[in-house]
């Protein structure tokens, strides 16, 4: 055991000593291989790259082009997908959309003309290859200098590793869609709720939820997960080692299939720097919460010879990952009080329209919130240029908690146009990109700031800002019960591609119909969130959608092909909630063959 | 004849179900399999009698379509036979967001008379997590009955979970031949506690159940000096794979 540990800890050490002394070889080889990941409190079989789960860290350069070759030493299929990378589609490893896969023994080799910068990850879009561990990170170097300054880096890459196989656990969901779900409310919360607000207040909650045949406690599908960093569980305790003084840049991937994780370093302010590979204007936060599938990077200044807790609690606190950030090595940082209490969702999750809601066509759009939406439309007619709608929309109804929604139609609308969009800056008030009251609002830990979407700013707008040429509306649905995930209701099996033309830009608009929050993420092209920014707006490759709530995000349609859209939960992707957009028009796409 | 019968429908399902397109990419639809036994358990009744009562099905299919087996028994300990054994096999299909219509045949087969029956009926989740099956029958004499079940899951913890349940019986004329009368003619219901042990796999339970025969199916039972009511002391397992 001990053995195993100064193992761990010297090959913690070579990562980094090749993390601080990078070559630049553009070509790579890489193997999928099973392999065993153990935590230290169970093993596995899984899947991973060169031998191991995680992956290595991939060091591209702006402006080279990276030659992969892929060895798949399983007895299945594989693919990889390079998660955020700008790059041909046949490049983009999307078996069925992108090419055929990669059979067993075959090798395939990936040609990138690698044209961004910033913290990305790799990972198979084969069957549960992903939840089983085949994921990686990438690091892009950027061509010009960047505006932080750091003095080291690590890569920290957070998943939910499960002792079951994603095969298994789809089929459990299937058969049970709260079979993993430990956190239900019980005869213990029922007497705590009577004692707290009275038998019929209680009933009638629970009345309420039962009619619509849904958990207030539905926030993480699977749970029973250990929180990795780096491929570490909270006892094999994954150490950074840092100087005092020295600015340590993290950059935090979410590899998980299904958990949504809440990271802070007690005692360090983190200074949010990129999300999604793109830099944004600094943010000092306390908190962050880390959709699946997002990155970002944060700049630490660890000032005491102390060890440092690295923090990820999952969303519906029902697991967590811990490392530390150390002077010197074989340090422990203190392990912080966890957040035991579970959040709740609320009936705002839930669309607020919660009497004659069905689960899969309960509608925030024919409530209140639908006028709301309308309404944003009109005094932001130019779309991104005013105030976004999205933060509009949602900004103003978490001002107004409790607000009557069948007044909302009535509201002058002239004032809204007027207001100070100053003022939406994020300050103590709700967080705009959650319904109002939502159980899932964040709150930090420490009583301090928790960073919203309603933060990012583009450190520099990557596009020139411009109309959308025509908006596209993307329901979020599901049905819990049968666990089954759609779009429009329509699973993707039975789904038309969506079709863009190249060249222009359209505007995404997400309704989040179900109670679940999804990160939807777009392949091979930008996603720019809406935040009310205008040409400021973030630019993104994963934007997530809580639950009751519309989010906007537009794109340029400036890669012609065929690309994979879809909800980044392994399980929902895998039930329907999935698109393939097809690109029409354009630079005609050259026929790349495996090999050449 | 009747082996015959049941490998040609056997073999009819099997052909539905070859259309269905298998798991593979992720633009198919995917197929799903499972396995639960609500109740496999031993059960000891106020007079002493022992049975062995099991009742569990299994499905294989996709979102869409699913096949289905549900099987009963109640096998008798003491005299070493099967009081009630019944297999169902149907073809399921979502007809709402929470209820599956489904159809297909019954065979029942304990010691004693046989009988074939057409079902059709419905399953899924009630209001106020409800889980109900209710089905109807019509039997190869011509008679029509109908069965209603409905369970509850309450959680005394996460893990330890109360389960009241119900059975109804009711028949739309009498078929002397297998002792039922006409109106409701059976009845049970359980309690049962239940802590699980491996994930949702092993539940091991310990609980009561209540039977009872009613109107002239009870006077059916009486005339051959069976009882028309028991209760039993139930020990077993509830199981999912």
């Amino acid at each position: 055991m001990k053995k195993r540990i100064v193992l761990r800890a010297l090959l913690g050490a070579l990562g980094t000593v090749m993390l601080s002394a990078p070559s630049f070889a553009a070509t790579y080889d890489l193997t999928v291989d099973y392999v065993e990941i153990d935590t230290g409190t169970m093993k596995t079989r899984g899947i991973g790259y060169n031998g191991s789960s995680p992956g290595p860290t991939l060091r591209f350069k702006e402006g080279e082009e990276v030659v992969i070759n892929v060895t798949n030493n399983l007895e299945e299929a594989t693919s990889i997908h390079w998660h955020g990378l700008i790059l041909p589609y046949q490049m983009d490893g999307v078996p069925g959309i992108s090419f055929p896969g990669i059979e067993p023994g075959e090798t395939f080799t990936y040609r990138i003309p690698v044209s961004q910068s910033g913290t990305y990850w790799f990972h198979s879009h084969s069957g549960f290859q992903e939840p089983d561990g085949a994921y990686g990170s990438i690091i892009i170097e950027p061509q010009k200098r960047e505006p932080f300054k750091f003095d080291r880096e690590y890569v920290v890459v957070l998943k939910d590793k499960h002792p079951h196989s994603g095969e298994r656990i789809l089929r459990n969901l299937k058969m049970m869609p709260d079979y993993y779900n430990r956190n239900q409310r019980s005869l213990g919360d029922f007497i705590m709720d009577v004692r707290k607000n009275g038998l019929g207040a209680t009933l009638s909650e629970r009345a309420d939820w039962g009619a619509m045949r849904m958990m207030p406690t539905d926030i993480e599908d699977v749970q029973g997960f250990v929180g990795l960093i780096n491929g570490m569980s909270p006892d094999q305790n994954w150490t950074g080692l840092f100087h005092p003084e020295e600015r340590v840049r993290l950059r935090f991937i979410n590899a998980s299939a299904m958990t949504y994780f809440d990271v802070r370093i007690p005692g360090l302010e983190m200074t949010v720097v990129q999300a999604d590979g793109n830099n944004v204007q600094p943010v000092k936060v306390d908190e962050f919460r880390i959709a699946v599938a997002e990155t970002y990077d944060v700049i630490v200044q660890p000032k005491d010879d102390k060890a440092y807790a690295i923090m990820a609690e999952s969303m519906g606190r029902s697991g967590y990952g811990f490392g530390t950030l150390a002077p010197h090595e074989g340090m422990r940082a203190e392990m912080p009080e966890l957040r035991k209490e579970a959040p709740l969702l609320t009936m705002a999750d839930m669309g607020m329209n919660h009497r004659d809601m069905g689960h899969g066509d309960m509608g925030s759009g024919e409530t209140g919130k639908g006028d709301m939406a309308g309404m944003d439309h009109g005094a932001a007619p130019s779309g991104n240029s005013a105030m976004g709608n999205a933060a509009m929309d949602h900004g103003s109804a978490g001002s107004m908690p409790g607000m009557d929604h069948s007044g909302m139609a009535g509201m002058d609308h002239s004032n809204m146009a007027g207001m100070d969009h100053s003022a939406m800056a994020m300050g103590n008030r709700a967080d705009p990109f959650y319904a109002a009251g939502s159980g899932l609002t964040p709150k930090a830990a420490n009583g301090g700031k928790f960073l919203s979407y309603a933060d990012l700013k583009a450190q520099k707008p990557l596009y020139a800002d411009r109309p959308a040429t025509r908006e596209i509306e993307l329901r979020l649905t599901g049905n819990m019960e049968r666990y089954s995930w759609s779009i429009n209701g329509v699973k993707y099996e039975d789904a038309e591609p969506i079709r863009l033309k190249y060249g222009e830009r359209v505007r995404f608009k997400f309704v989040n119909e179900t109670m679940m929050s999804h990160p939807m993420h777009l392949h091979g092209m930008w996603s720019i969130l809406d935040t009310g920014q205008g040409k400021w707006n973030p630019v993104k490759h994963t934007i997530n959608i809580n639950p009751g709530t519309t989010v906007y995000s537009e794109t340029e349609v400036d890669e012609p092909g065929q690309w994979a859209f879809h909800c980044h939960l392994s399980y929902h992707m895998a039930t329907g909630m999935f698109r393939k957009v097809v690109v029409e028009g354009g630079p005609a796409v050259a026929t790349l063959k495996n090999g050449n | 004849m009747k082996r015959h019968d049941l490998m040609m429908k056997g073999g009819f399902v099997a052909m539905v179900m070859a259309v269905v397109p298998g798991t593979g990419q992720a633009a198919e639809g995917r197929t799903y399999y499972g396995f639960q036994a609500e109740q496999f358990e031993y059960r000891l009744g106020d007079e002493n009698e022992k049975r062995l009562v099991w009742d569990a099905d299994a499905f294989w299919g996709t979102d869409e379509l699913k096949l289905r087996w549900q099987g009963e028994g109640e096998r008798d300990l003491d005299a070493d036979i099967n009081e009630g054994l019944e297999n169902r096999l149907v073809l399921q299909t979502p007809i709402s967001d929470f209820f599956d219509a489904k159809a297909g045949v019954r065979l029942d087969t304990p010691t004693g008379t046989d009988r074939w029956y057409g079902t059709v009926g419905i399953m899924g989740l009630a209001p106020q997590w409800i889980e109900v099956d209710a089905d109807l029958f019509v039997s190869e004499t011509g008679d029509g009955s109908a069965r209603l079940d409905l369970e509850y899951e309450g959680l005394i913890t996460n893990r330890v979970i109360l389960t009241p349940s119900i059975e109804l019986n009711a028949a739309f004329s009498e078929d002397r031949e297998i002792e039922v009368g006409t109106g409701i003619s059976s009845a049970e219901i359980g309690l049962r506690l239940s802590y699980d042990l491996i994930d949702r796999s092993v539940a091991p339970y310990i609980g009561v159940s209540y039977e009872r025969k009613f109107g002239d199916t009870a006077d059916f039972a009486k005339e051959d000096g069976e009882d028309f009511e028991a209760t039993y002391i139930v020990t077993g397992l509830r199981l999912m794979f």
